[in-house]
């Protein structure tokens, strides 16, 4: 068959097991899972890449990569990955865990991990509600947004504010690169895959805790089409949540 | 040779005979000498020693490391592993063997730092969610605590369970001579086609407590019942002393055991023959061992540091044939062998029924 075909431009990345995904339309999961599979096969790390899977609408992730992995109990995938670590320190460990997970029940384990510098990556989706449950307020949901939880807005007064996970692991010495990205477009989809390729090459190199945050979407909870969503995403998120590289210590640690 | 050893550093050292190089804890009183030992010894032997954020953390990370295939523990009291309940419960349903101690301090709650055995149902019944077991070793002495954190690693490997080592205060801090078994060698445990190593020799593999199927959950679960009656049928443990031609049984574990002991001793000395049936396992529970030996007594008196735990499992198995009196202390309070003998006495005269 290759015969035929003088160049290939796009196939499925070896490192995706061809389960179909579980996702809704416009869902911004797919996009991610893929690259992450790319640069797992780009860096040729597939055989001794170990993958934890969080609880959320991501919860069957470890069945959408070819890898060995599991999924932890929500918001405790930092702390798994840490004792995969820690047993088999020449294997690649990643965490892929939603906002729910990581910014809310799973906050001490995310900000000790990384305060630790533990040498793991972690892909952080935030799109600012809980999809799995059906669309509650997350501590990311932005003020005066309307969830299931918070039928009038989310008020500041009542729920606090949205929490900034990069802006804040940065601060940790143990924190060696984390970047914020979108997947909206070609261009933001070919910047957040240099920036998760980037985390990898962090952990290869020894240098750290890295995190890739991608701001994405939900259209099915936040009410919109996959279209208004990504406009909604660039529109209101970005405000809340600038794009961006927080902290690159790779430098100094190199 | 022997060597004077206190008890919760005897257990860590056990543990790394055992072939145990990975610990992951967080301090609590009174077992943070456990914790102590191993942050000194564990780089001595190549190991791993991470003091982690909370026992939340603790028990993840074990999860973590036993998915890899590789021997772990960690140690905590009461408090501690109420909070390690939740992965407890995904590790039962994952499969991963590890092995806890849990050293026993007087609660509900905060509670205080002495000894007690009022945690008997949250190891032996299931402290977090879901048809899961755990094998629970109740060890007397600090000999025993060393022999049995042997075993504890051998089981949890063989049946991909976890253990838990059922101790308490008295028996981490008391100093006794122990003789400790050789240096097992880390890497000549047993290879588990299961593990997480990274998938270039293997296809892919997927450690789990999850199934979004019922039928698919239900048959995980069939899997987890089928390895509890081999454990049932095959590991059962426990201890009769004295019991020949007894006037009384009394039924005890652990530190309450040791002390009951001196009681039969001191009952002797009265003219008193006092029985001892003492479980080693506490879950698989010996309910047919007891059942035997409640044809030749009147009454079994179920002694504790708690107010009636291990009881439920005593009257289970003695099922009718015999009274089934109780007599405990709890909250950190150790009842002294004086006292038990007070109680056995009381049984006798019939002041103290069941």
């Amino acid at each position: 068959m290759d015969s035929t075909i003088d160049k290939i431009i796009a196939k499925m990345p070896k490192s995706l097991s061809g389960k179909e995904f579980t996702y809704c339309p416009g869902c911004h999961h797919g996009i991610v899972h893929r690259l992450i599979a790319e640069v797992i096969d780009e860096l040729g790390i597939a055989g001794k890449t170990l993958m934890v899977a969080p609880v959320g609408c991501s919860v069957f992730a470890y069945e959408f990569f070819d890898l060995d992995g599991t999924v932890a109990p929500h918001g405790r995938a930092p702390a798994v990955a840490t004792g995969m670590k820690r047993a088999m320190p020449d294997r690649i460990v990643f965490t892929y865990q939603g906002d729910g997970d990581l910014a809310s029940i799973g906050t001490a384990e995310i900000v000790h991990a990384a305060n630790r510098g533990e040498n793991i990556t972690t892909i952080f989706i935030n799109n600012a509600v809980y999809g799995m449950t059906g669309g509650q307020m997350a501590p990311t949901t932005l003020l005066g947004q309307k969830t299931t939880t918070t039928p009038y807005g989310r008020s500041a007064k009542a729920n606090g504010y949205p929490i900034r996970m990069s802006e804040m692991l940065a601060t940790l010495e143990g924190s060696a690169y984390v970047e914020r990205v979108m997947v909206t477009t070609p261009q933001n989809v070919i910047k957040a895959k240099r920036a998760i390729k980037k985390a990898f090459e962090v952990q290869i190199k020894n240098l750290g805790f890295s995190m890739v945050e991608v701001l994405s979407t939900c259209p099915t909870n936040w009410g919109l089409t996959p279209i208004e969503a990504m406009k909604w995403l660039e529109e209101k998120m970005t405000k809340q949540y600038p794009l961006g590289i927080y902290v690159d210590r790779t430098k100094e640690a190199e | 040779m022997k060597m004077l050893f206190k008890g919760s550093e005897a257990i860590a050292e056990a543990a790394i005979r055992a072939g145990c190089r990975l610990y992951f804890g967080y301090p609590i009183t009174p077992q943070s000498e456990l914790t102590e030992y191993m942050s000194r010894r564990l780089p001595e032997v190549d190991g791993t020693f991470l003091q982690a954020e909370s026992e939340v953390a603790t028990v993840n990370m074990m999860y973590g490391a036993s998915c890899t295939g590789k021997r772990v523990m960690t140690s905590t009291s009461s408090p501690g592993f109420s909070l390690m309940m939740e992965g407890v419960s995904y590790m039962a349903g994952a499969e991963l063997p590890a092995v806890f101690v849990n050293v026993v301090r007087g609660g509900p709650g905060l509670g205080d730092i002495q000894p007690a055995q009022s945690d008997y149902f949250q190891a032996t019944k299931g402290g977090g969610h879901g048809d899961y077991r755990m094998i629970v070793l109740a060890p007397h002495t600090i000999q025993e605590s060393v022999d049995l954190m042997n075993l504890a690693f051998d089981l949890a490997d063989k049946y991909r369970m976890l253990v838990t080592i059922l101790a308490d205060g008295m028996l981490g801090q008391m100093m006794e001579p122990v003789e400790f078994p050789e240096m097992r060698d880390p890497n000549g445990v047993p290879k588990k086609d299961w593990a997480l190593t990274g998938a270039s020799d293997h296809e892919p593999r997927k450690v789990t407590s999850f199934n979004i199927d019922p039928y698919g959950l239900e048959e995980m679960n069939l899997r987890y019942q089928a390895t509890y009656k081999k454990v049932v049928e095959n590991e059962i443990r426990y201890e009769e002393v004295n019991t020949k031609d007894a006037d009384i049984i009394i039924a005890a574990y652990g530190t309450m055991a040791r002390i009951v002991k001196t009681t039969i001793h001191l009952a002797e000395k009265e003219g008193i023959k006092v029985g001892l049936f003492r479980p080693i396992t506490l879950w698989p529970f010996p309910y047919k061992q007891i059942n035997k030996l409640a044809d030749t007594v009147e009454n079994v008196l179920t002694v504790e540091m708690s107010y009636g735990q291990m009881l439920e499992d005593v009257k289970l198995g003695v099922n009718g044939k015999a009274k089934t009196p109780f007599y405990g202390r709890s909250g950190g309070v150790v009842p002294t062998p004086t006292e038990v003998l007070e109680a056995v006495k009381k049984v006798m005269v019939g002041d103290l029924n069941g």
